[in-house]
């Protein structure tokens, strides 16, 4: 098949790449830019492990081809901490212990991150509604959403 | 759990798109938000031989209003519809039925016009088209061509649409200013796809009675249906509990062919249709009164 052509920024950085079509953005980001932070679970786009972020909003890497995101802005749980120190959300997942085998946590964590990007003070309600689409099988999610909570709070503290 | 091997192409106008389609014949694929086709190609359900990406045309992803009617193109995004101030001011139906639709990573990607052309049986936007009486705009070799949403839906994952055709856009005409709507659907979890729903809209007349109704079921059989006796049932009746309640018993009649699958049976479905068309309709007239 003819490959395509792509320019994507990704964690900051420009790449330019050519694809085959049938390639999705979660097999580029993983085997073509070795950034295996981004999970694949289900493939499917049930279980939200490939989240990652495009434009700032939330979507399963899974589901998109990486052709498709040509001109795109990524950001995978690599791209999330600066010069060593964790975004705030990642520090409240650990502070939280909101996580058991982290297969789940990148995907958890950039949900959240888009979630508090647009909600700064979510209520528990719509944490649980904004985490609907990620399967954890470790923590029964309490902590996680107590997490996301933490880290609202110490985000409008910061501000 | 790859997709198989195919073409790619991403036409800069509608009128490529139709080139390219009307080139390649059956075996090429229109790909909208991709939340459902490229699933499909994961597990192997379609094999399309070429993709025909419809997201860079331009003209396809407007929301305007026209003479009472709020006219969407195919490409918008769900995400769009749950947010636009236009559509929350003009037809919060829409918007509140968005809010069903998966989750917010989903609806970033996720268009209008692939869940209305995919039409998924438990979907909520073609029971929202069905319940409005909208027009579905196409475009294919031969010109354009507007199909009412009762013609449009015609079995699981069938439509109207032929090969080479596409969806360009909705026609949504808006409900009176006497008109309450509301959108009530059994899922297991927030943003799965709906055991039974039912979209409902009451119009009240001066007297108080409901003038019109129009109630739409959705993920209870082959593809959305309207529930006319249901709705024929509440015609010249008061807005009452009892009504309601009568309506929505009769909703049941209007499923011949059940859903039945893993997720709920036949007898379960049919039994939970009457609780979401009371509590559709009970949101309806609550919202009819706050005018
Ligand atoms: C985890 C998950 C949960 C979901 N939950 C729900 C839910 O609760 N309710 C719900 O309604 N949906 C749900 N969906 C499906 C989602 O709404 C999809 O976005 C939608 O069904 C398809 O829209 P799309 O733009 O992604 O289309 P695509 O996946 O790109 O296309 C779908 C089909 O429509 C065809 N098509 C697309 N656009 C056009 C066009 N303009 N003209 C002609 N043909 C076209 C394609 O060829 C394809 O066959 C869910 C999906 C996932 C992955």
């Amino acid at each position: 098949m003819e490959r395509v052509p792509i320019t994507v920024t990704v964690n900051g950085r420009r790449i330019s790449a050519v694809v085959e079509p049938r390639m999705t953005l979660a097999d580029f980001l993983r085997e073509e830019l070795g950034l295996t932070g981004t999970k694949l679970g289900c493939e499917h786009g049930v279980c939200g492990s490939c989240t990652v972020l495009w434009d700032g909003a939330a979507v399963r890497s899974c589901l998109v081809l990486a052709a498709q995101a040509d001109g795109a802005t990524i950001t995978t749980i690599e791209g999330l901490a600066t010069d060593g120190t964790l975004h705030p959300v990642q520090e409240a997942f650990w502070e939280a212990h909101a996580l058991q085998c982290g297969f789940c946590t990148p995907g958890m964590v950039l949900t959240a991150v888009a979630l508090l990007a647009e909600n700064p003070n979510p209520s528990e309600e719509e944490i649980r509604e904004a985490l609907s689409g990620n399967l954890c099988r470790c923590t029964g999610y309490q902590n996680i959403v107590r997490a996301v909570q933490l880290a609202a709070r110490h985000e409008r503290a910061d501000t | 759990m790859k997709p198989p091997a195919f073409a790619y192409e991403r036409p800069q106008s509608l009128h490529e798109a139709l080139e390219i389609l009307a080139r390649e014949g059956a075996e090429a694929r229109p790909l909208a938000g991709g939340q459902s086709l490229i699933p499909m190609l994961a597990l192997r359900l379609a094999r399309p031989t070429l993709l025909v990406d419809l997201g860079e045309i331009a003209g396809l992803d407007e929301l305007s209003l026209d003479d009472g009617t709020l006219v969407a193109g195919a490409m918008v995004r769900q995400r769009r519809l749950e947010r636009d101030p236009l559509v929350a001011h003009h037809l919060p139906l829409l918007a509140a039925a968005t809010r069903l639709v998966g989750h917010p990573a989903i609806r970033n990607r996720g268009t209008l016009g692939g869940s209305l052309a995919h039409a998924d049986p438990s979907a909520e936007y073609p029971a929202v088209a069905l319940a409005l009486e909208a027009e579905l705009v196409i475009r294919g070799p031969g010109g354009e061509r507007s199909v009412p949403a009762r013609e449009f839906f015609l079995g699981p994952f069938t439509t109207a649409l032929a090969d080479g055709e596409l969806l360009t856009a909705v026609r949504f005409p808006l409900p009176s200013a006497a008109t309450g709507w509301g959108i009530a659907e059994v899922a297991r979890r927030h943003g799965d796809f709906a055991l039974a729903g039912a979209v409902t809209l009451v119009e009240r007349a001066a007297d108080g009675t409901c003038a019109r109704a129009a109630i739409a079921l959705f993920g209870v059989a082959t593809r959305p249906v309207r529930a006319t006796a249901a709705e024929q049932a509440l015609v010249g009746q008061p807005l009452t509990a009892e009504t309601f309640h009568e309506a929505a018993v009769r909703a049941t009649e209007a499923i011949d062919e059940p859903l039945s699958d893993v997720h709920g049976s036949a007898v379960y479905r049919k039994q939970i249709v009457p609780v979401v068309v009371r509590r559709a309709l009970e949101a309806a007239a609550q919202r009819v009164q706050a005018t």
